[in-house]
Parts: structure tokens; C-alpha cells; sequence
């Protein structure tokens, strides 16, 4: 009994978290996610603002039928260029805010606020 | 602004005031002359038949993303060899080509090979600028001035001199700025300064770069952030021309003695801007592809009329 009321206790957690989470990302454009993949696609990067915790991997996706290269604005890293479908992955151990572009498209722009 | 496509040759006219002040947006078969600094778009065959008579011609292919190989056209190769077609086919043999960038879809050495080796049919010289797509190879643009930088200055600028005219190339595809459009640099606008010292105001100038040198449309990155800078430095010419690529699709605008014009790509449309949710590829049935893709000519005659532009689709 006591089992089955946390059980409660804990879904009711976690649809309370997955409300708060879409409601941040409704109101805000930022995704507060572990699920640390960021789709392009229609020459955009979705979500525009993503927010992880430092040591997190994170992966890019091009949906799009034109290639993408995702770079840190000031050449911390860079991908190579990534046809549809291909994916690029970038390690952030450092807490702060890292702002990339795509150097084929430079106004497509991103942000990811590594958290502590 | 006037769309000025479907114009026949008896209301082609514009006083130069309004050549100075609209932006004159033009599609597929339109000829562009310069009377007396004035533009003024004139009759096809007629006009550019005489311009034959003592001036000289070059040609511009765009954009043939050797590489590229999804929907929209799957068959580049064979597409690039069809505009080749349409260059052997000009009847008075061209000075030479440009090519304004993006060769290769990847910066790969295959493509760079095919691509050089179908061009090379032609028999023509190729003057090449290059697009962000030839600049993605590991080296960030070695792989491109290994092949075409020989005798250019910084990043593949330069310049020359044939039947009088300036001819200037330019890259704007080097050292490209998070949330910004194409650049030059202080390096080549610096180059471009001294280059153009020494040329009179009469000397007939033709700039020619991938990405417009002028804003098309921002939001889909379509402009170079300081193109203008070069463009002040080319007003005091009497005539400037402007060659650029990049939209995959033809535009012009005219302002002052300055005419500037996109080419169509070889590989794939794209579309309007602001008519899409982005610039990527559009795909349209294969009849139909051949008229979006082709090449163009550039008659240029010392005379009343020194200067034609005229693009021929594929499927022309």
C-alpha cells in the first residue's frame, strides 16, 4: 500500500515536471531537457535554446536535404559537414552559455545554457 | 519596385531618375543594356546580336553543386553537362567563363574533379569565385585554392584586365560571422581599395562573387554584411556590373550606373524569397526543373549600348 502510494507520488511528480517543462518550453522557446538532441530543419535549430547539465552529450541532427555545419561562434568546436541525416555530437563540460551558428548559413543560431 | 519580365521592347523605357530610385526585380529572358549610363532593358536577339558586332562576350554558370543528389535533382553531373551544351552552342565564341561558386555540394576532391572536368569541355578559361560549399573541406578552403588560388591574393581575390574592361572576384564566403550574412573582410575590402586606384571613372567595371553583394533577403542570409563598403567604393565608375550567385534563381537591380544580377543554378531551384519556410531545394518535376536551371551571357560593346545580360534556361 504504502509502495502503490508512492508510486502515485511519483507519477503525479512527473506529469507535474512534464507540464512544467512544456509550458517553459511553450512560453519561452527554451527545452530544460535530458534528452540533449537538437533536430535541423528547415534551416533552423530546434529547440533554438536548450538548456543541460554540464557533461551532458549533445547531438545534432540535419533533417533538411541541404548540408549543415555546426561550429561554436568562436571555434571551440565544429562539425564536419553534415549531410541529411548525419549527426554531429559535442561533449559540454564547462558551465555556461555556448552560442554555435551553422557556417554555411551563419544566421541560423542556437544557444545551449549548460547548467552546474 | 516593377517586375519588369514580361516588358516588350516598347515599354522598356526608364528615365535615369527612376533607375536611381527602384529596385527593378526581373525574371527569365530579360536583356540588360547601359545607354549613355542609363540602363535600359532592350530587345533579346536583336540587341545582343549587334552587341556581337564590336564588343566581346563571356559567359557565367552558377551553382552546380556537383554532389548533390536528392530530390530535387538527383542527376547534377547531367545537368552541368547540358549547360556545358548551351555554352558550346553560343554562337560567337566567348573571351572566357566565369563560374561564381559553389562547384562542389561538399568540397569533396571527387566532386572538384568531375566538376573541373566537365567544365573543361567547354575549351573555354574559367574564372572561378568560390560559395560556402567549396569552403567545407578540412582544410576550410584549402581544398578550393589548391585547385583555383594560383596567382590570387588572401582567400582567392583578384583581379584583371580584358578588352578594357576591370574584371574583379571576390570571396565572400571565408571567416562567415555567427548570425551574420556573407563577408568580404577588412583584408579584401582593403585589397579592393587599392586594386581600383588606379582605374579611371570610364573604365568599365565587372565585380562578380557568390553570395549578392546587396541584400536579397536577410532572413534567409541572402547579402553580404559589408558588401556595401565595396559598393561605395564602385560608384564613382560609369558602369559597374555586378555578377553574383548563391538564390539559385535570376534577380536584378539597378541603382545609379550599378546594375546588379544573380544567375540561375545548374543544380536546383530555390525559392522566392519568403514564399517557403526556408531556402533549401525545391523540388518540381523533371519537365519542368529545365526551365529554372541554365546559364548566362554578358555582351559587353564600347559604344552607345556596352553592356548586355541574357540568361538562357536548359530548357531554351
Amino acid at each position: 500500500m504504502k509502495q502503490s502510494h508512492s508510486c502515485k507520488t511519483a507519477l503525479c511528480a512527473l506529469v507535474v515536471w512534464l507540464a512544467l517543462s512544456a509550458l517553459v518550453l511553450s512560453a519561452h522557446g527554451h527545452a530544460v531537457t535530458n534528452d540533449a538532441e537538437i533536430r535541423i530543419a528547415n534551416f533552423t535549430f530546434d529547440p533554438p535554446v536548450l538548456t543541460v547539465k554540464a557533461g551532458t552529450t549533445v547531438k545534432w541532427i540535419n533533417e533538411d536535404d541541404i548540408p549543415h555545419l555546426v561550429a561554436e561562434k568562436d571555434g571551440a568546436f565544429r562539425s564536419a559537414p553534415l549531410d541529411t541525416d548525419e549527426k554531429f555530437a559535442q561533449t559540454l563540460q564547462v558551465a555556461g552559455i555556448v552560442e554555435y551558428f551553422c557556417v554555411l548559413h551563419p544566421h541560423m543560431t542556437g544557444k545551449i545554457v549548460v547548467e552546474p | 519596385m516593377r517586375n519588369r519580365t514580361k516588358e516588350t521592347p516598347e515599354d522598356v523605357g526608364i528615365s535615369r531618375r527612376g533607375a536611381l530610385e527602384c529596385m527593378i526585380w526581373a525574371g527569365t529572358g530579360v536583356l540588360w543594356a547601359l545607354s549613355s549610363g542609363v540602363p535600359k532593358s532592350v530587345g533579346l536577339l536583336g540587341e545582343a546580336a549587334a552587341a556581337q558586332a564590336s564588343g566581346f562576350t563571356f559567359l557565367q554558370i552558377s551553382d552546380s553543386h556537383i554532389g548533390f543528389n536528392k530530390p530535387a535533382n538527383p542527376h547534377a553531373l547531367d545537368t552541368l553537362r547540358e549547360a556545358i551544351v548551351k555554352v558550346e552552342a553560343v554562337d560567337t565564341k566567348p573571351a572566357f567563363m566565369i563560374h561564381t561558386g559553389d562547384i562542389t555540394h561538399l568540397s569533396k576532391p571527387d566532386e572538384f574533379d568531375n566538376a573541373a572536368q566537365l567544365i573543361g569541355e567547354a575549351k573555354l578559361d574559367v574564372h572561378y569565385v568560390p560559395g560556402e560549399h567549396d569552403f567545407i573541406d578540412e582544410g576550410q578552403g584549402k581544398a578550393y585554392l589548391e585547385r583555383y588560388g594560383e596567382g590570387t591574393e588572401g582567400q582567392g581575390w583578384y583581379s584583371f584586365d580584358d578588352h578594357g574592361v576591370h574584371f574583379i572576384g571576390l570571396n565572400n564566403v571565408v571567416d562567415l560571422r555567427a548570425g551574420g550574412l556573407g563577408r568580404l573582410g577588412p583584408e579584401q575590402l582593403s585589397w579592393l581599395a587599392d586594386d581600383l586606384k588606379s582605374k579611371s571613372n570610364s573604365t568599365p567595371i565587372v565585380v562578380f562573387a557568390h553570395i549578392p553583394l546587396w541584400t536579397v533577403y536577410a532572413d534567409w542570409g541572402w547579402g553580404t554584411d559589408d558588401g556595401l563598403q565595396a559598393i561605395e567604393m564602385l560608384k564613382r565608375f560609369g558602369s559597374v556590373t555586378v555578377l553574383n550567385g548563391h538564390i539559385h534563381q535570376i534577380m536584378q537591380k539597378v541603382e545609379g550606373n550599378m546594375i546588379f544580377h544573380t544567375a540561375r543554378s545548374t543544380c536546383f531551384p530555390q525559392p522566392v524569397p519568403g514564399t517557403a519556410p526556408s531556402p533549401g531545394p525545391i523540388t518540381v518535376p523533371a519537365d519542368r526543373l529545365r526551365s529554372m536551371l541554365g546559364i548566362t551571357r554578358v555582351d559587353m560593346r564600347v559604344g552607345d549600348k556596352p553592356l548586355a545580360v541574357t540568361d538562357t534556361a536548359l530548357a531554351d
